[in-house]
Formats: structure tokens, sequence, C-alpha cells
């Protein structure tokens, strides 16, 4: 019982330790954003956003215990195709 | 054949995983036309991102990160646990912060159609051609989002129905773990939308 119980704990406490690093994140690229620092300033914010969204991917939608591969990187594979589509699509649209 | 009760998980949650990919893509395109534009009007989009309301923003972030918490503390609760009541509240408690989010759209959204700033509005059609761009996709993107924050709170009223209804178990709960999945892509997807309409001026 005691065990179940402290297994129970750790398990809620890990969600809402998730939580609390996605909040700090937030208040992380907020402060940041309103700091002026120049051109790099989009890339900073982009790459907290992909932190954030890999926490979610990883421990809200279970993706850390996914045991099929195929379901595993289904979406890790298309974000990263689109965010080089994405890229490439900006760069050449910037020094065209 | 015989389809087992494990099998008949597997291919919900691929089916769930293939929808998801094609919400990513469909955001994926907008996200797409976004570069493009802002890499050619960068002035305008910040000027655009200065109209926006940094802390209505900030707030729905944060509304939508906690509401994503009990989502998955709904789906630990019954598949853990075993414990439906806690639950329905995790459920309830979701589509509460569901609600709040569109509360506070809303009122953003209200307050920029009050100083003219909304698609072919005079004031609007005056500013740089890059603004125009800047507010139309903002509203479409955040628009289309809302649209699925409105879906997603409905799935999740039929799953916290079917849950006091005890039809969703610790033994069949595909129902809610799939509504829950989409909840948390509604999630991801706002977490791109906020610093790139809200954080770049």
């Amino acid at each position: 019982m005691t065990h179940s119980e402290s297994h129970t704990r750790t398990h809620h406490l890990r969600y809402v330790g998730i939580w609390a690093a996605l909040i700090a994140l937030t208040i992380l690229t907020v402060t940041t954003a309103s700091l002026n620092v120049g051109r790099i300033g989009i890339i900073i914010v982009l790459a907290i956003a992909a932190a954030k969204s890999t926490l979610v991917l990883l421990w809200f939608m279970h993706l850390s215990t996914e045991k099929r591969l195929i379901l595993k990187l289904l979406v890790p594979i298309a974000l990263c195709v689109l965010a080089i589509f994405i890229g490439l699509t900006y760069t050449d649209v910037l020094y065209r | 054949m015989e389809m087992t009760v494990r099998d008949r998980k597997v291919f919900s949650r691929v089916g769930m995983w293939l929808f998801i990919l094609s919400e990513i893509l469909i955001f994926g395109g907008l996200f797409l036309l976004y570069s493009m534009y802002r890499a050619k009007h960068p002035a305008d989009f910040h000027a655009g991102s200065m109209e926006l309301s940094r802390f209505d923003g900030t707030l729905n972030t944060i509304v939508l990160l906690t509401s994503s918490l009990t989502a998955a503390l709904a789906v630990y609760s019954m598949q853990e646990l075993d414990k439906w009541k806690h639950t329905a509240w995790y459920l309830a408690a979701t589509i509460a912060c569901g609600f709040t989010f569109l509360v506070v759209k809303t009122f953003e959204w209200g307050a920029k159609f009050e100083h003219g700033l909304y698609p072919r509005a005079a004031v609007l059609d005056a500013r740089p051609h890059g603004e125009i761009l800047y507010f139309g996709l903002y509203f479409t993107m955040t628009g289309l989002h809302a649209f699925h924050v409105i879906i997603g709170m409905v799935v999740l009223a039929f799953v916290l129905n079917f849950v006091v209804r005890r039809k969703i178990t610790h033994e069949r709960n595909a129902i809610l773990e799939n509504g829950v999945l989409y909840w948390h892509l509604v999630d991801v997807i706002w977490i791109f939308l906020f610093p790139l309409f809200y954080l770049i001026s």
C-alpha cells in the first residue's frame, strides 16, 4: 500500500513538474521578447516554443513511453520536415 | 481472425496520430504562409505585433498549459489509479480552462474590432500592405485555433458524459485517451502561435 501510494505521488508530481517547466519557459520567452535582443530574438522564442512542444509531446502525449516506433516517430518526423520546408522557404524569400 | 482488445487499442491510437498529423499539416500550411509574408514585410509584422496585447496572450498561454495538465491528469487518474471521479473533475477543469481561453480571446478580438483592425475595415485597409497581411493571418490562424478549442471542448464534454455514465472505464478508455490527445494538440499549436504573433515586436 505504502509503495503504491508513493508510486502514485511521484507520477502526479511528474505531470505537475512538466507543467511547472512549461510555465517557466513561458515566462522566459516573454521576458526575452521584452529585452529587445534584436534579430536573434525570433530564433530564441522559436527555440523555446520547440522545447515546450517537445515537453508536451513526450510527457503529456506519452511519446516517451510509446513502444511502437512508427507512432513514436510519425509526428516528430513530420514536424522536422515542416521545419525544413518553412526554413528553406523563408530564407529563399528573404534573400531573393 | 478476431481482433483483441489490445489490437483495438493500438489501431485507435494509430488512427488518432494520423489525424493529428493531418491537423499539423493544415496549420503547417498557414505557418508557411506566415513565414513568407514575414520575410517580405518584417517591419509591418513588427508593427502589427505591437498592437496585440502581450498580457492577454501570456494569460491565455498559461490557461491552455494548465488545461493540458488537468487533461493529462484525467487520463492518469483513469488508467493508473482507476478513480473515475477524479477523471470527471479533471475533465471539467479542462473544459473550464477552454472556456476561459475563449472568453479572453473574445475580449481580445473585440478590442481589435473596436479599433477598426479587422479584415476589409477602412482603418486597416489604410495601413501598409504587410500589416493587412499580418492581421489577416492573425484572424485566420487564431480563429482556426479557437475553432479547434471549441471542438476540443465539445469532444471532452462527450467524454465527461461517458465517464460519469461509466461507459468509459479503467479497462476501456480509448475515447478518453484520444480526446485528451486532441486537446494536447490544440495546446501544441498555440505554443507556436503565441510567440509568432505576440512576441515579435
